[in-house]
């Protein structure tokens, strides 16, 4: 979105550099920012982890309850995936009901997790169609410098690779909670990578006046097979199908080193 | 190069001509490309391209005749709804033959609301609403007569070339006509079956506008209506 | 995605009878509701769906109009009863996040900054549903836009491709998207070529994404032959009819 926040010998100083191909902060235009994650940083959460992309911090914890299954899943866990944007975070954000962004943010997110089938949900069936487990990851922005969907989406999947679950027993129909805990069950890694269509070229990983002067934004998620799983333009402007394609690769490879920091061997 | 016949009609996006020709109303450019921005009759003349468009929204410009309605005072004048985006401003300075005493004055003497009247555009920008003016012969509260709505876009079409419309319209149905740009007509006759005349013409002139021989059918219409109703 | 629903039969035609590239039976009609500005309605397979423009207008409320454009809203929201089960008429996530896709893909096709501090509000209702909404929902929205009279660089055509039972199909229904492999909506500004809403789920590889993208971009093309009829219908109408009247 143009805005007026950003003054204009500013917006003209960042396009003009991504136009002959580098970017006002040093990076190339596919580089990410110094990534930083932490996991198991909430002890009360079953799963936890920190990412900072930059000056971009997100925290997501997973909570782990038991439930009933959805009525057309009935062997399957539920996944929920909510994301707040706390009024700390950037004076741009307010109290009170959840903004169109962070409800796309946490839906994009959601889509990547459950299209690449990421967790096993049909393993986490306690009774069929009675009880199931109810995977809670809740997506906590601390400070908005951009880009929020890669970073939520990497600090989602680390935090679900971070998290052990309670073992359940059943007894003639009963549920005994045992004191043993064990990992998720996962089968994939999602990882969204985010471009911005600034001067018409597509830079990778915007920071926020790079969010404020883009037209158009494009986030494309791969799985560990390196298949496209989920995608969300977003912005006030378009791109073209060539830029769409050229996009893809370009994420495929750069999906490879962002899930090599977060999943280990 | 054209890619139309003249009077064609064509949708936002449609590209219209390529070359060294200037972008008219309802249209724009790219580079070399004229492309048309809303639905509309394409017309080429001479090194012009524009489209005449189905619809269109009121845009004030100074000069204007308009017809508005009050809608709100406020405290040196009136809030004036006129079929645009923007709601136009009339101060009291504006309306009044001697200076405007804010204690004394009671503006709804003047104007209330629900009143309708004939103005002027005095001003208008992208940063500031328009201001009418009501100080001019002519213009100021409307006290008879009947209004009919059409789409802006019709208004030219209604007058007509060098006014033959309009002239038309006024000496067939004997009504006084006025037109306000904003899409707003005021129709005053000798009785309510003439106005009903007006009214009647004025619609199918809007409704068949992108149509050829209008003046001609209209007259006839009107002819034969009258035979019939007065 | 278990695949238990057999959606392609084994002379390759889809659960409707389609062929892959095929998209269902559409119609569309323009300038319908009278209070609105613009309005149109399309129906496409068995999805039916209404949408209105206001504007440009005041905004209300006030501070949320911007200096140097118009301020574009849209809510696409679906009837309690298109669907199955009945639907709380309460937004849904989905629906908020569908309201914004839509309101970016029709978005850079308008000339918002010719109405400064005004909105333009585009109302979608789905009467039914039966997969494709957005996409619909879109198409039906430029229209009504353009019955608006708002000046526009291009209009707006949205179709969805994806994958059924290993093959990629054009327009999906609703049962093809909830069993199928994946969906990839798309929205396309065809004479300027670009795509202004991209979004998919399911498994797709690049190169199956690259057939997906351009079988999607061939679908707009034709709904965008329909499109352009639509919007020109009610006119040519009373133009023949003038025309006849001569005649005669």
């Amino acid at each position: 979105m143009s805005s007026i926040m950003i003054s204009r010998i500013r917006q003209k100083q960042i396009s003009q550099m991504i136009a002959s191909g580098k970017r006002l902060d040093g990076r190339g235009l596919t580089d990410y920012r110094p990534i930083k994650i932490e996991t198991g940083i909430i002890e009360k959460a079953e799963g936890s982890a920190r990412v900072l992309m930059g000056r971009t911090e997100v925290v997501v914890g997973v909570k782990v309850e038991l439930g009933e299954p959805f009525p057309d899943r009935p062997n399957e866990g539920v996944l929920t995936v909510n994301s707040e944007f706390v009024p700390l975070a950037s004076p741009e954000f307010e109290a009170g009901p959840p903004s169109e962004e962070s409800i796309e943010l946490a839906r994009v997110i959601d889509r990547g997790i459950r299209e690449s089938q990421a967790i096993e949900l049909e393993k986490l069936c306690l009774i069929p169609g009675k009880k199931v487990y109810v995977i809670f990851i809740d997506i906590y922005v601390l400070n908005h410098d951009g880009n929020l969907i890669d970073a939520s989406a990497l600090a989602s999947l680390a935090a679900l690779i971070n998290t052990k679950i309670p073992v359940y027993v059943v007894e003639n129909g009963e549920i005994k909670k045992t004191s043993e805990y064990m990992p998720l069950p996962m089968r994939n890694y999602p990882i969204a990578i985010t471009f911005a269509n600034i001067s018409d070229k597509l830079v990778i990983d915007p920071w926020l006046e790079e969010e404020e002067i883009m037209n158009a934004r494009l986030t494309i998620t791969f799985d560990k097979d390196g298949r496209i799983c989920a995608i969300q333009k977003g912005g006030q402007g378009a791109l073209t199908p060539q830029q769409i394609i050229e996009a893809a690769y370009i994420a495929r490879e750069k999906a490879e080193e962002l899930r090599m920091l977060v999943v280990k061997n | 190069m054209f890619f139309f016949e003249n009077r064609q009609i064509v949708t936002p996006g449609d590209l219209l001509a390529e070359g060294d020709y200037i972008a008219g109303n309802n249209t724009y450019k790219d580079g070399f490309r004229i492309y048309a921005s809303r639905l509309g009759l394409v017309e080429y003349e001479g090194r012009t391209v524009q489209v005449v468009a189905l619809n269109t929204v009121y845009i004030p410009s100074p000069g204007d005749q308009v017809i508005g309605k009050i809608e709100d005072l406020n405290v040196n004048g009136w809030v004036v709804d006129i079929n645009s985006p923007y709601k136009a401003i009339l101060r009291a300075s504006d309306a009044l033959n001697k200076p405007f005493r804010q204690q004394k004055d009671d503006l709804t003497s003047f104007l209330d609301i629900g009143d309708l009247i004939l103005a002027k555009v005095l001003a208008f920008d992208r940063t500031i609403d328009p201001i009418l003016t009501i100080k001019e012969p002519g213009l100021g509260k409307i006290t008879q007569g009947q209004i009919v709505r059409v789409s802006p876009a019709k208004i030219p079409r209604i007058i007509g070339r060098k006014a033959s419309m309009i002239n038309m319209l006024k000496r067939e149905t004997e009504c006084k006509i006025t037109i306000g740009q904003n899409g707003i007509i005021l129709i005053s006759g000798p009785s309510p079956e003439h106005e009903r005349l007006a009214i009647l013409a004025i619609e199918k002139i809007a409704q068949e506008a992108h149509t050829s021989g209008l003046t001609d059918r209209i007259a006839e219409m009107i002819r034969k209506e009258k035979s019939a109703r007065l | 995605m278990s695949g238990k629903i057999r959606l392609i039969d084994e002379n390759g035609l889809r659960v409707d009878g389609r062929k892959p590239n095929e998209l269902r039976p559409i119609k569309m009609e323009v300038g319908i509701l009278s209070n609105a500005d613009g309005s149109a309605y399309i129906e496409q397979g068995k999805s039916k769906i209404l949408a209105a423009v206001y504007g440009p207008r005041e905004v209300h409320p006030r501070h949320l109009a911007l200096p140097d454009r118009a301020l574009l809203r849209c809510r696409y929201h679906m009837a309690p009863f298109s669907v199955e089960e009945r639907k709380s008429p309460a937004p849904s996530r989905r629906e908020i996040e569908l309201s914004k896709v839509i309101k970016e893909a029709l978005e850079p096709a308008v000339f918002l900054e010719k109405f400064p501090r005004t909105s333009i509000d585009i109302f979608i209702e789905v009467l039914q549903a039966d997969g494709g909404t957005r996409c619909a929902g879109t198409t039906v929205a430029a229209l009504a836009l353009a019955d608006a009279g708002i000046p526009m660089r291009d209009l707006v055509v949205a179709c969805a491709a994806g994958k059924v039972d290993g093959v990629l199909v054009l327009d999906l229904n609703d049962l093809e998207d909830k069993e199928g492999e994946a969906d990839l909506p798309v929205a396309y500004m065809p004479n300027l070529g670009l795509v202004s809403l991209l979004q998919m789920d399911g498994l797709l590889t690049i190169e199956e994404f690259k057939q997906a993208l351009n079988l999607a971009i061939e679908g707009c093309k034709q709904i965008y032959k329909l499109q352009k009829e639509a919007l020109k219908a009610k006119y040519i109408a009373i133009k023949e009819e003038v025309e006849t009247c001569l005649q005669s």
